[in-house]
């Protein structure tokens, strides 16, 4: 740097004249906006915003001046170096920003390539309405009960007030384990289940039971020897057939939506006195809305009260039951009940992870 | 049962604007389910009217006979230039001169389109047509034409009502309890009720026979009296064996779907039909010596109607003579004392029997008819000598004969009164039902009410509702009386729950993380059976071939229940690739079923049958529970083809035994329990060098791998199939509980990586844990990332890498620290399993 000089004159120090000074500023301006790459504004900063930049160099002139002309000088010089400044900014941010853009367009991929390198898998639907149907009645407080599939003679069939010649009993229906005699059966149903709950649960009970039955039927477009049920339970002090009514009806909204109601017909179980057939209110049926046969239902008969030591004078209960086979096929317009039990994936995986 | 309306309506009157289908509607009401309406031949339009054959001209020169006959057709119908009467061209045989038929005149449009119109034909004009019943739509019978028989129609009448054209059937199901509305008598009952109208019973109306002719009436005996307390026996001679049913019998009879055979079965099958009480009809000169009612003897046995050797049971109630039985009581007649063209003298019994012998029997022989079906549920216990003197009637009316008189038996009877609080029925219903309808509505039933203001009311059940025994039974009637529209709706408060049980949600995760995993759930049936086994090359001993069997199997070849998911979810995954789903990943959850200790596959043969008046003794209940076997829930896994596909990413990978290992973590996983994967003993249909025994604290749940190839073959399985199988219950016992949280150290991690090289026979997992072990506290964790076997290392060896992060709880560890934990796990894998340092 060059000392203080008191006859130094700043006009006659070419590189401090605003002639000079200017065309310094506009050099530098021209070469950053002649810049199209970050590298080449790099270099524009190094030439005219850097150390040796010719401004910069000005700048050193300034403490060789006068004192009088210091501040002149010296005003003159930081503008022109303000705006290079400025401009070298600004030229960044947009480089920059043109650098992103055109990264992110040559980044680009056909997204459509894009799916599951691991196939996804699905629930049956029979696993998934019954876990709908468990939930309905959870959040009312209800319990999900359960049972054993090979089931007790006893539990099946006696303590639920079907006696030893009802025509369920025989052969024709049931599967029998080991003999006819040996008082072990394949569950026809799960209302065993209702059994085991009342021996073993505290009152007032409220639960559903949800599971596998079986029946002597051959597979076909409309049978199954192996299905699934799933009946609900009350038994408390008070509970009338008003209550029935009212349970299936939340219970069909809540699976058909709340235009779906249901409709009692006498009818006869050897379990439930009074005894009712139940039909739903279909309002999504393939068709129009209609009455679809649902289930049968009924107040348990004091009798299976009495079986499972329950004071029958005091409490009274309902009980319902309908089939998940037949409810899936008519909710979701399944035709054939072979594509229900044949484990075929594409059946499945329409139906995806719940129902 | 099918119910003809014009029938019906013979004992109820129906209100005017009633259809059919309401009619159908008001039955649904009340409990009878409607199968189908039935309307006969309701398509016929035209004249179709009685005729009567005048003349018959046999004409002889056409390929097969042919009759043209002049027929009277009446004054208004007949041809204008033959008043009264057409000429016809017929070809049936079974008609004569004389004879009432029914003629479609032309105009008439018969059922399915076919139009009558007057015709040239076999050289003659025909004027209209001589129907069968099938050309009418009535039914099946096209043998010939129908024939009237004599007197029973004006000739030129409408034919429409006398042959039941456009005539509405209801077939409606009876269930158990109403064995009652097995008769025009019980439907019409209720139908009454419904409609507010009057019934006429013809269930109670005690015919005029006339006084008894000179002779003895058939004896008849009862030795059980408990299996049948009424027994009735009336005796009819000089009948005329070849007298016809009358026409309007046969018709009814045809209508509710029974064939019509002669006037005497005719006639028991018509009161059965109108009353609902069943009646058998014996050829009396064919019976030897009196009737006895008694149980069968051993080895004793008897040919029924039905052409049918019967060898007897001492269960059976038997209807004898001296010969032995003529009858199994209350299901079918024997073939020896049958009425036929002969029978001049009939022994007509009517009676009451036992509901359960008579299903007992039916069941043993295999043998349901009319009679068993409503003895079954239960005949009104009153009705036997009504209904036979109806019977009687008939017969004495329509076949001659003189009626020579009643033999029976009847044992007392006890009758039944239910105490009914009067206000249980409102109780049930939720809405209260004052006491005079509760009364009216039992009194509608048939039931006795003495003191209508007593309380309990004390109900005698009507004799024809055996099924009515309970209050809740009264109950019933009542509502249902009133129609189950009238019950309210109200939600009853359960008490606040505890939602699902660990178990319950932790089946629902497993089952949602083997989904998400790419398996697709099946649920397959239980049933196997040895071809099954001896495909995956299960041994003959292997305890799961000790399956329990099932007495009735569906089918023989698996007449047992599933020990094990692998046979059902091989079964699925084969049938999808069949189908042409090559890639596929299944899984199954689902219950086996395991004989325990000294259980014997058929069961025992004398289990207990605790009473059902109260509840059972716990050791009863506990006997009970002894009888099942052990119903462990497992899930199970197959996949065979690639794992993932191949695609713009690269190559497919084909599904490994690594991917079946990996399920069983899945599982453990979703569950939270900590699963232990190790090589060890592995039965068929295992690969024994690929696959892993899974273990959960120190019991073996199951096995994840590679199937044998041998098995593949056999089972007809892709090449290299792999599953995993699990005892879910197990897995789910052991699940970890409540999770405590961990402090998370902030200092730094210290990583450091060692290859190992050990034994090719040496397990990765033990090295894992060797070490674990060494590696002492500061141990975060240790994760194998290769293994490398080849050049670089020495024949018989393999490298195993694995990456080793240490970490202190409270400070930065020091170098020294770190080399120090390192080199003690490394010296732990060398004492246990040979492991040096890879250079």
């Amino acid at each position: 740097m060059s000392a203080p000089n008191k006859s130094y004159d700043p006009v006659e120090v070419a590189d401090l004249s605003p002639e000079a000074i200017d065309a310094a500023v506009a050099t530098a301006l021209a070469a950053i906006a002649a810049a199209s790459e970050l590298d080449s504004l790099k270099e524009a900063r190094l030439a005219h915003g850097g150390d040796r930049s010719p401004l910069a160099l000005a700048n050193r002139e300034i403490g060789a001046l006068p004192p009088a002309a210091k501040a002149e000088a010296g005003k003159r010089v930081g503008e022109a170096r303000a705006a290079v400044r400025v401009a070298l900014e600004q030229r960044q941010v947009d480089l920059e920003r043109e650098r992103d853009e055109r990264v992110l367009i040559e980044e680009a991929v056909d997204v459509t390539l894009a799916y599951s390198r691991r196939p996804v898998g699905a629930r049956h639907p029979l696993t998934t309405i019954q876990e709908h149907i468990a939930d309905v009645f959870v959040a009312m407080g209800w319990e999900i009960a359960e049972g054993p599939e090979v089931e007790a003679e006893w539990h099946n069939f006696d303590a639920l007030n079907i006696g030893p010649d009802h025509p369920a009993r025989t052969m024709q229906d049931t599967f029998f384990v080991g003999t006819e005699d040996s008082g072990v059966v394949l569950r026809t149903h799960t209302s065993p289940v209702q059994i085991r709950s009342m021996l073993d649960r505290p009152l007032p009970i409220y639960v559903v039971c949800p599971g596998r039955v079986f029946r002597t039927d051959e597979l076909d477009a409309t049978h199954t020897p192996v299905f699934h049920q799933v009946e609900g339970l009350v038994v408390d002090e008070g509970i009338t057939m008003a209550d029935l009514k009212g349970t299936l009806d939340h219970f069909a909204t809540a699976m058909f939506g709340p235009d779906a109601r249901t409709r009692l017909r006498p009818s006869y179980f050897p379990f439930t006195e009074p005894s009712a057939e139940l039909d739903l209110w279909f309002p999504g049926a393939k068709g129009g809305p209609r009455w679809i046969e649902w289930g049968g239902c009924g107040m348990v008969n004091p009798r299976v009260l009495d079986a499972c030591g329950i004071d029958s004078s005091r409490y009274s209960g309902f009980a319902f039951g309908m089939g998940i086979e037949r409810t899936l096929m008519f909710r979701h317009d399944v035709t054939d009940m072979r594509d229900m039990v044949e484990g075929d994936v594409r059946f499945t995986l329409a139906f995806g992870q719940e129902v | 049962m099918r119910i003809p309306l014009s029938w019906l309506s013979e004992y109820v009157d129906v209100p005017v604007g009633e259809t059919a289908e309401s009619i159908g509607e008001r039955l649904v009401s009340v409990g009878l389910e409607l199968e189908e309406m039935i309307r006969i031949g309701d398509d016929n339009t035209g004249p179709i009217v009685v005729g009567h054959v005048l003349s018959i001209e046999e004409l002889t020169e056409f390929k097969k006979p042919i009759r043209f006959c002049r027929v009277a057709v009446g004054a208004e119908h007949g041809h204008p230039d033959t008043p009264g009467e057409r000429g016809i061209i017929c070809g049936a045989r079974n008609f004569a001169e004389g004879d009432l038929v029914v003629v479609a005149l032309p105009g008439t449009v018969l059922t399915g389109g076919f139009a009558i119109a007057s015709r040239e034909t076999y050289g003659h004009i025909s004027d209209g047509m001589i129907c069968s019943e099938r050309e009418l739509g009535l039914g099946d019978e096209h043998s010939g034409i129908i024939v009237l028989p004599p007197g029973t129609a004006e000739v030129g009448a409408d034919a429409y009502p006398i042959v039941g054209l456009g005539e509405v059937v209801l077939d409606v199901s009876v269930t158990p309890d109403m064995g009652f509305c097995l008769s025009m008598r019980g439907v019409a009952r209720e139908l009454a009720h419904q409609f507010g109208t009057q019934f006429r019973d013809p269930g109670v109306e005690l015919v005029e026979l006339p006084a008894p002719a000179q002779g003895e009436p058939h004896e008849c005996a009862v030795e059980a009296l408990d299996a049948c307390d009424v027994f009735t026996l009336r005796t009819i001679v000089g009948f005329d064996p070849a007298a016809p049913s009358p026409n309007w019998m046969k018709r009814r009879l045809i209508l509710s779907g029974m064939r019509p055979v002669s006037l005497a079965v005719d006639v028991t099958n018509y009161v059965m039909l109108e009353t609902g009480q069943p009646l058998h009809a014996f050829d009396r000169n064919k019976l030897r010596g009196p009737i006895v009612v008694r149980h069968a003897r051993d080895g004793e046995s008897m040919e029924t109607l039905d052409h049918v050797q019967r060898t007897l049971h001492p269960g059976d109630l038997l209807i004898t003579d001296d010969r032995g039985g003529i009858g199994i009581a209350g299901i079918m007649g024997g073939l020896e004392t049958e009425v036929d063209e002969n029978t001049t003298a009939i022994a007509l019994e009517a009676a009451h029997f036992g509901s359960r012998g008579i299903a007992r029997s039916s069941r043993r022989h295999k043998l349901s008819s009319e009679a068993s079906r409503r003895y079954e549920r239960g005949v009104d216990y009153v009705l036997a000598p009504y209904a036979s003197a109806r019977a009687a009637a008939l017969l004495l009316a329509h076949g001659g004969g003189s009626y020579i008189g009643m033999n029976g038996v009847e044992a007392p009877h006890e009758p039944v009164r239910i105490p009914i609080s009067v206000d249980l029925p409102g109780r049930t219903a939720g809405t209260p039902i004052d006491r005079a309808v509760v009364v009216e509505r039992l009194r509608a039933v048939g039931a006795t009410i003495r003191d209508d203001q007593a309380e309990p009311l004390v109900v005698e059940p009507p004799s024809w509702r055996p099924d009515l025994t309970d209050p809740a039974d009264l109950v019933e009637e009542v509502l249902r009386l009133g129609g189950y529209d009238a019950i309210p709706s109200t939600l009853p408060q359960a008490p606040v729950g505890f939602g699902l049980t660990e178990s319950q949600r932790a089946r629902r995760r497993v089952g949602r993380a083997l989904a998400s995993a790419g398996y697709v759930e099946a649920l397959s049936y239980p049933f196997v059976g040895d071809a099954e086994f001896d495909a995956l090359t299960i041994p003959a001993d292997d305890p799961r071939r000790n399956v329990l069997l099932l007495a009735n199997p569906l089918s023989d070849e698996q007449p047992g229940m599933r020990s094990t998911l692998l046979p059902g979810v091989l079964n699925t995954l084969r049938r999808n690739v069949g189908r042409g789903t090559t890639d596929v990943a299944v899984f199954e959850m689902g219950a086996v079923v395991h004989l325990r200790e000294g259980q014997s596959p058929r069961g025992i043969t004398d289990p207990p049958r605790p009473d059902v008046s109260g509840r059972p003794s716990e050791s009863d209940l506990t006997t009970l529970e002894g009888l099942l076997p052990d119903q462990p829930l497992h899930v199970a896994v197959a996949l065979a083809g690639s794992r993932t596909p191949a695609g713009w990413w690269g190559p497919a990978s084909d599904s490994s035994w690594a991917d079946a290992v990996e399920a069983a973590r899945i599982v453990a996983d979703a569950v939270g329990t900590e699963l232990m994967v190790r090589s060890g003993a592995t039965p068929a249909p295992w690969h024994p060098g690929r696959c892993a025994e899974l273990v959960v604290g120190d019991v073996v749940v199951g096995y994840a791998g590679e199937l044998s190839p041998r098995s593949c073959e056999e089972a007809g399985l892709p090449r290299r199939t792999c599953a995993m199988e699990l005892n879910l219950d197990v897995v789910i016992s052991r699940a970890r509980g409540v999770v405590t949280a961990q402090a998370l150290s902030t200092f730094p991690v210290a990583k450091e990586d060692v290859a190992l090289v050990v034994e090719t026979t040496v397990s990765a997992q033990d090295v894992h844990d060797a070490l674990v072990s060494g590696a002492g506290p500061l141990l975060e964790s240790v994760r194998l990332f290769d293994v490398y076997a080849g050049d670089q290392v020495p024949p018989g060896k393999k490298s195993l890498a694995f990456s080793l992060r240490f970490r202190a709880p409270d400070r930065t560890l020091n170098v020294d620290e770190v080399t120090a934990a390192r080199t003690a796990a490394i010296e732990a894998a060398r004492v246990a399993y040979g492991a040096v340092l890879r250079g």
